[in-house]
Formats: C-alpha cells, structure tokens, sequence
C-alpha cells in the first residue's frame, strides 16, 4: 500500500497536488505555506495521461529487448515478439476501452464479452467468405461491407440484450450477458445455423468447422499500399513511400503488411480512445458517471437513464464487434472456440489492472495484460528452453520424487514446461490481490473533473485553497465518485466504502472531504 | 415493488411460460400416442432428465446458500465441483488401484499415461470401499479447500458488494482451475468403468438398471433429505434463514454470523463436492473443466429456484435437467443448452424471484 502510494506522487503531479490540496485542509491551514500550484504552471491532463501510455509502451518494449538481447533471440526473434504485443495489445485496448464505458463509466457489469466480439466477426466473415472452395461458404461480398455490416450486427445484437435486461440488479446483468454469450457461441456452434440457404445462396457459420474468410492482415494494408488493393498493379503513394524505404532496408512484403495492419489498429484505438475522452468529458459522459453511482438519483433529476444506458451499451457492443473483427481478421479464420467465455475474463483483468474508470488505465491495462502478463511467461519459457537444457518430466510427482532425491532441476523443469498454465494461476491471483488491496486499479481511483473547464485554475493563490474544496466537493462523481466506482456499482447490499479502500487513498485521510460524496446508496 | 404494471408483466410471463410448458407436454403426448415418439426413448430421456437434475440440484444448493448469506454470485463455484471430482476420484485411485498401477499414476490419476481406467476396473461391484471412501473424501476436501478460500480471500471482503466479490470469485476460480492443471494436466482422462446393470421387470422405462445411475440418485436424494432434517429441525437453519433475510439484524441477535458463514460453506462445498464426484460416476470421464462449463447450469437452477431458497434450486436443477434432455424431442442435442440458458435468461427478467417466489433458505 505505501508502495501504491509513493508510485502516485512519482508518476502523477496532479495526484500530488490533489494530495497537498487535501493535506491542506486536513490540518486546517497550518501548512498553507506548502507551494501550491496553480494550474497554469500544471501539464494539462491529456499529457499527463499521453506520458503514462508512453512510459507503459517503452517500458514494455525495453523489458522484451533487453530479455531477447540477453539471452540472443536475435533482432528477429524480438521483433516479432513487438509486433504480437503490440498486435495484442491494441486489440484488447480497443474491447478494455469499450468494456470501460459499460463498466467503468456506466456501471452496466457487462460479462458477455467474448459473445459480441464473436458476432461482429462472424457477421463480418459470413458475408466475406468467398462463396466457392472452402468447407464453409459465405456471400463473397467485399469488406468494405462485411466489416460494418459485423460492427453493426454487435451493435444490434447488444440493442436485443440490452433492452430486456435494463431494469435488472448488477449481478443478474452479469450472469444475463454472460449467459447470452454462451447463447450466442452455443448457437453458432450448432448444427442448426452451419448451413443454411437464402435467397438461393448457401451460406453458414460451419459450426464448429469454423469459416475461412479473406485475410485482413493482408487484404487491408493492401488497399492502403497498391493501387486498388491489388499488389499486381503497383504501388500507390502512401505505398510507395513505406515501400520504399523497407525494401531498401530489405524487410520482406508480409512483414510490412502486418506492421501496417498492426498500425491501422493502433489508429482505430486512438480515434475510440479519443471518442471516449470526448464522451467521457461531455455533459453525456457525467450523466453516464451520475448512473454509475446512484441510477436512482439520476432518474429523480429527470434523466431518461434507460435510454442512456441503452446507447451506451449498443455503443460499446459495436466497439467489441469491430475489435472482434481485427482480433480474428489476423488469422482469416474464425471458429467458435475462440470465444470462450475466457476471454471476457482477461479483458476484465486488463481493465482491472489499469482501473475502471479511467480511458488510460484502460489502455494501460491492455498494455501490461497482454505485453507482459499475457505474452510474458510463454515468452520467458522459450527464452529458457533454448538456453537452458531442462529435464522435462511428463508428471510433477516424476518432479517431486527426483526432489526427494535432492535433485530440484526436474520440479523446475517440470515448472518452466507449465508456464502457459501458470500464468492463469498468476491471472487468477492478481485479480484476488487487486480487488482486495486496489480494487481501482492502477489508473482507476484518480479524480475526472467534472467539468471542463477547473474551476480553480482562474484563481489567484491566496483564495484558491477554498475555491478548490469547493469545486472537488460539488464535483459529486469526480472525487469521491471514482474512488468508490467498483463497488457502488452494486446497489444490492450495505456497501461501506471506507472499509475496503479507505487506506490506500490519501484523499481519504480528509473526512471532509469524502463524508459528502459518499453517498450510501442504501441509506 | 407492489406496482401493478410490474405485476401484470409476471403474471403474464407466467401464463405464457405455462402454456408454453402446456404446449410441449401435449405435443410429448401427441407423439408418444402417433408413435413419432417411441416409450422407451421418452423413458430413457425422462430417467436422465432426473438423474441430470439431482446432480445440478445438489451442486446448485452450495450456490443458492453462499448466494444468500454471503451475497454473492460465486463464479468459483464450478471449480470447487472440479475440485471435488479430483479429490474423490484420486483418493478412489489410491485406495482402488492399489497393487494395479504406480503410485504416481494414481495420485494424478493417470496424468503420465501409463495406465487406463479399463485396468483399474474400478466400478460399484469391484471396488465398494474405494468407491464410498472417494465419496466421504471430495467431500471432506472440497470443504477444505473452500474454507481455505473464504479465509484467504472472501473473509478480508466480507463487506465489499457484490460486484467486487464476483470479480474476486472469478478469481478464484481461475487459480483453482489452474493449480488443478498444474498438478493433474490438461488431458481429459477415463475415471470409472463403465456401469454394470442389474436386469429387471419392475420399472416401466427399462429393463436394465444402470447401477453407477442408481447409486447417484441414492445419494443425491438422501443427502437432499439430510440438508431437510438439519436445516427444518436444527437452529442453524433458522440461523441461515434469519442471516440471508437480514445481516445486521442477525448479528445484534445475538447470532454468530462468522460461525453461520462457516456452516453455510461447510454444507454447501460438501454437496459440491459431492456432486462434482457423482458426476464423473455417471459421465465416466473427467476433465480440469468439467465444473466450469456446469457452472451456468447450475446458476440456472440457482434462478429458476429463486435465489436463496433451497427446495428452489434442487427444484430448479431438476427442472434444467428435465429440460435439458427433453429437449431433444424437438431440438438436436447441441441446442439443448441454448434453450435452457435462454430459460433462465427469461426468467431472471420476467420473475427474478424464481418460479417459486422468493422463498427464503429452507
């Protein structure tokens, strides 16, 4: 805890200035002389957040260079280890941002992940595939329509989920939308929807065969590099550029197209990100905070919350729908293992890590979830089998008896060959530790100002002390609002927030302060 | 809550249920009597339907009850069947196998290969002692193991809401799969021979008992009654019932909640266990994720019940599990489980209560 602590004043000013501002007020004046800074000497908040996306990415990077150059994985060997995780981490940071405007802004406990990426990609790939030659057929229509008509159908199939569901505690939301993935996997599992004509045209989702469709990776940087899409008749502009220089630097024409699709989703997650900062700052996104933490209130102030939650929710799900798409376009195959219902869960995990409630936690998350949680122990594993020549017992009692025998290399052999099933005993646990020590995350507890413009930044000095107690305490779902975001989502039983994380905040050390925005929902 | 539109909306989802109930019974009827539908398949489908069902409704009572005492929904509660089946079966191994294979083999239960459960011969008739001592054993372990997690983790959150003990739980879930991974491997590996069958003119559906079925169903119901006798007659149920109505109310009481806790996940990880044991008994085969795609099954028993109520969710088990098999009348096997998780699904937005109505534990 203290180390959470020491972490926040280093990496954040604002946090430590939210920090002196508390600290003022709690002694009541005696340490006015503590420098207070006004905003205008400050870095505006979206460069603070910028530096800790950046500082995440670098640190990432460095570890698997450093890790690669060390134990002489070559330049190739890291840099497509790069490329996977940052492939990887894009593509869980554009679903942890979308699952972070139903959980972490909305409060909407969404479980059913895995489900609407699974329709977006299906609805992508059952229009795509080509009609002839492969076990299952589609329409053979072009992606420029198959992958908004995938996004569209996600965005349509959660307007089906979500509007019975609206009106349903927390926890029930949850087992709904998970039970509706299940619906929506078991389904295009089944028999009944492998194949099917219409209109005249076979078409299906090949059940658990699976469907081939065109390949993304190479069908979409192509449209950017050749003219018409088409390597055959040379390059374009853009594409002349970049090719270019690669072929001068001699680096084959798939490793570019897949850096370049790679880059093309880095894009699509900084125009959703930026969509998310915009909506989360606008007088909509402090209406999606308001349900968040008290429905009922924001209901009594005359706001249709059904409605909101409803856009929202078919928002997020089109957002999961089209990283559905890119996540299954690396492969041109999709089939319906692949939504497991698992994979709900890390994207939980990522948005956990980073803090719901916060867009750059979210992306954070995604970045140390799949860079490092993710990717990692395969990673070292097979650092350590080319380096190291380990016994590899088929069992752990073979590792435990030769441990008896004072022998510890086959247990750790044993240890390193199981390190991909590891890592979910290590997903399992953080998420333990996190909810009980950090329930919001790396990112999550900070205050988002509920107004655009803040509200002390004009004052002088002197008088911007009580100006700024003012402004955090009518900013109800800025300060206290965040802190408490995960489990006031819950409006089923007494819910003391100051127990679970009252200690780890220093905004909490001001009883002032917290006591008004705490509202007890079941009060 | 007493408001009229809402009331009308259940009354008329539960005049639409019924008549969709209605509907199938007749159309059942229809086919037994045209004869689309043959007496002994719809027997068979109707004896699984209740063997499925005991099964789920003895995993889904440990749920209901940590669903309504410790106010949430436990997604960890799959594995914990997991881990009951792992247990009993590798202390079954241990004392059934002894003599046939090595020790490792048996502790992981065949995690290296090297035998099969054909050479264990391990069924009712061979092996009664191992077979009885696996089943006191998943019990006992799987208790164990949930008494562990509650102090490691659930206690240090006991006034968290529900979401975050949810989040907690998937958690747990995820550790406890995978540590059983670790140790027994992916493989999905053959427990139990296959079931000998007494031959028999008594029952109408078949002439040939499945023994494995019918000591399932044995235990399954007289452990049900048990849970009757200890939670009607005893104080820890009116203890149970006082604490699920009202926390804070039960404490000033004078009732030990903490102690409650303790009785709720003793009892309920017991038939967890239990049933995650008597599952591999019927289904033969066992696999790390054996629990965890129960799990949403169970939930739906859990709700079609109504959370917190018993004699609601062993109902509510054997509903899913009637459902679940026939179904196959109309649908083909691989959407049976759609049409019962759209079931819950349903009722959790029309009647989240359960069909019962809100009845309280016991």
């Amino acid at each position: 805890m203290t180390s959470d602590d020491v972490g926040d004043q280093d990496e954040s000013r604002t946090q430590t200035r939210e920090h002196e501002a508390s600290q003022v007020a709690t002694d009541g004046g005696t340490s006015a002389t503590l420098p207070l800074e006004t905003d205008a000497g400050a870095r505006p908040r979206w460069q603070v957040d910028l530096g800790y996306i950046v500082l995440t990415t670098v640190a990432i990077y460095a570890l698997i260079t450093v890790l690669g150059l060390l134990t002489g994985l070559g330049v190739g060997g890291i840099f497509r280890q790069l490329q996977t995780v940052t492939f990887l981490a894009a593509a869980y940071a554009l679903v942890v941002l979308a699952l972070n405007l139903h959980w972490g802004y909305t409060g909407l406990f969404n479980i059913g992940v895995a489900g609407f990426m699974a329709v977006g990609a299906y609805g992508m790939a059952v229009l795509t595939a080509p009609p002839e030659g492969t076990t299952t057929p589609g329409l053979g229509l072009p992606l420029w329509i198959g992958i908004p008509f995938g996004v569209l159908l996600a965005g349509l199939v959660g307007l089906i989920v979500v509007l019975p569901a609206l009106r349903i505690r927390a926890d029930y939301f949850a087992i709904v939308t998970l039970a509706f993935a299940e619906v929506i996997r078991l389904t295009i599992n089944s028999g009944a929807l492998a194949d099917f004509e219409l209109l005249g045209r076979e078409l299906g989702t090949g059940g658990g065969r699976g469907i081939n469709f065109p390949l993304l990776e190479s069908a979409i940087p192509r449209w950017v590099l050749y003219q018409g899409g088409d390597p055959a008749q040379g390059a374009n502009v853009v594409g002349l550029q970049i090719l270019t220089v690669t072929n001068q630097l001699g680096i084959e024409r798939t490793v570019v197209e897949s850096a370049v699709y790679t880059s093309i989703l880095v894009v699509l997650v900084v125009i959703v990100f930026a969509l998310l900062v915009r909506t989360a700052n606008s007088p909509f996104g402090r209406l999606l905070k308001g349900i968040r933490e008290d429905e009922l209130a924001t209901k009594s102030l005359g706001k249709n919350t059904d409605l909101v939650k409803i856009k929202v929710f078919v928002l997020g799900c089109a957002i999961m729908g089209l990283a559905g798409i890119f996540w299954q376009g690396r492969n041109g195959y999709v089939d319906p293992d692949a939504f497991l219902p698992i994979i709900t869960f890390y994207i939980f995990i990522a948005l956990i890590i980073g803090g719901s409630g916060s867009n750059t936690g979210s992306v954070v998350g995604a970045l140390v979830f799949a860079g490092v949680l993710f990717e990692g122990p395969p990673y070292v594993q097979r650092i350590v089998t080319q380096q190291v020549d380990l016994p590899r017992p088929a069992t752990v009692y073979d590792g435990v008896v030769a441990l008896g025998a004072f022998d510890p290399l086959p247990l750790l052999g044993y240890f390193v060959g199981q390190l991909a099933n590891v890592r979910f005993i290590l997903f399992g646990v953080i998420l333990i530790l996190l909810m009980i020590y950090r329930p919001d995350g790396l990112l999550g507890h900070r205050s988002e100002p509920a107004s655009p413009l803040h509200l002390s930044a004009e004052q002088s000095p002197a008088d911007s002390r009580s100006a700024k107690r003012g402004g955090d305490d009518d900013g109800g779902d800025s300060s206290g609002g965040s802190d408490s975001d995960s489990d006031s989502d819950s409006d089923s039983a007494g819910v003391d927030t100051s127990t679970d994380n009252g200690d780890d905040d220093p905004l909490d050390s001001n009883p002032d302060d917290s006591t008004p925005d705490r509202g007890e929902p079941d009060e | 809550m007493g408001d009229t539109t809402e009331f009308t909306w259940e009354q008329w989802f539960g005049v639409l249920l019924l008549a969709g109930v209605g509907v199938l019974i007749l159309d059942v009827l229809r086919r037994l009597v045209v004869g689309d539908l043959g007496v002994s398949t719809f027997s068979t489908f109707l004896w699984r339907g209740l063997v499925d069902g005991l099964i789920i409704g003895l995993a889904a009572v440990g749920l209901s009850m940590t669903y309504s005492i410790l106010r949430f929904a436990n997604f960890s509660h799959g594995d914990l069947v997991t881990t009951g089946a792992f247990t009993g079966w590798t202390a079954a191994w241990l004392i059934g196998g002894a003599g046939v294979t090595g020790l490792g083999s048996r502790l992981l239960l065949n995690a290296d290969g090297s035998t099969s459960a054909r050479e264990l011969n391990l069924h009712v008739y061979a092996e009664p002692v191992a077979i009885v001592a696996g089943l006191v054993i998943a019990a006992a372990a799987t208790v164990l193991v949930a008494l562990a997690i509650d102090k490691l983790v659930y206690k240090r959150m006991r006034d968290a809401g529900g979401i975050p003990l949810l989040i907690a739980s998937v958690g747990v879930a995820l550790a406890l799969r995978y540590v059983i991974v670790f140790f027994y491997g992916e493989r999905t590996r053959g427990i139990v021979r296959s079931s000998p069958s007494i031959d028999h003119s008594l029952l109408f559906w078949t002439d040939s008992l499945v023994v494995h079925e019918l000591v399932m169903v044995v235990s399954a119901v007289s452990l049900m009654l048990g849970l009757h006798g200890l939670l009607q007659y005893t104080k820890l149920g009116t203890a149970m019932r006082a604490m699920a109505d009202n926390k804070d109310l039960a404490l000033i009481t004078g009732i030990p909640t903490e102690r409650v806790i303790l009785a709720t996940w003793v009892i309920g990880a017991g038939l967890t266990g239990v049933a995650g044991y008597l599952i591999v008994l019927e289904q033969e085969t066992l696999n790390f994720n054996t629990g965890w795609f129960l799990l949403l099954l169970i939930f739906a028993a859990v709700i079609l019940g109504g959370i917190g109520s018993i004699y609601g969710a062993i109902a509510g088990g054997l509903i899913i599990g009637l459902a679940d098999n026939m179904m196959l009348v109309w649908i083909s096997g691989d959407l049976t489980r759609v049409a019962a998780f759209l079931l819950m699904i349903l009722i959790f937005i029309f009647r989240p209560q359960g069909l019962f109505g809100g009845v309280e534990t016991a």
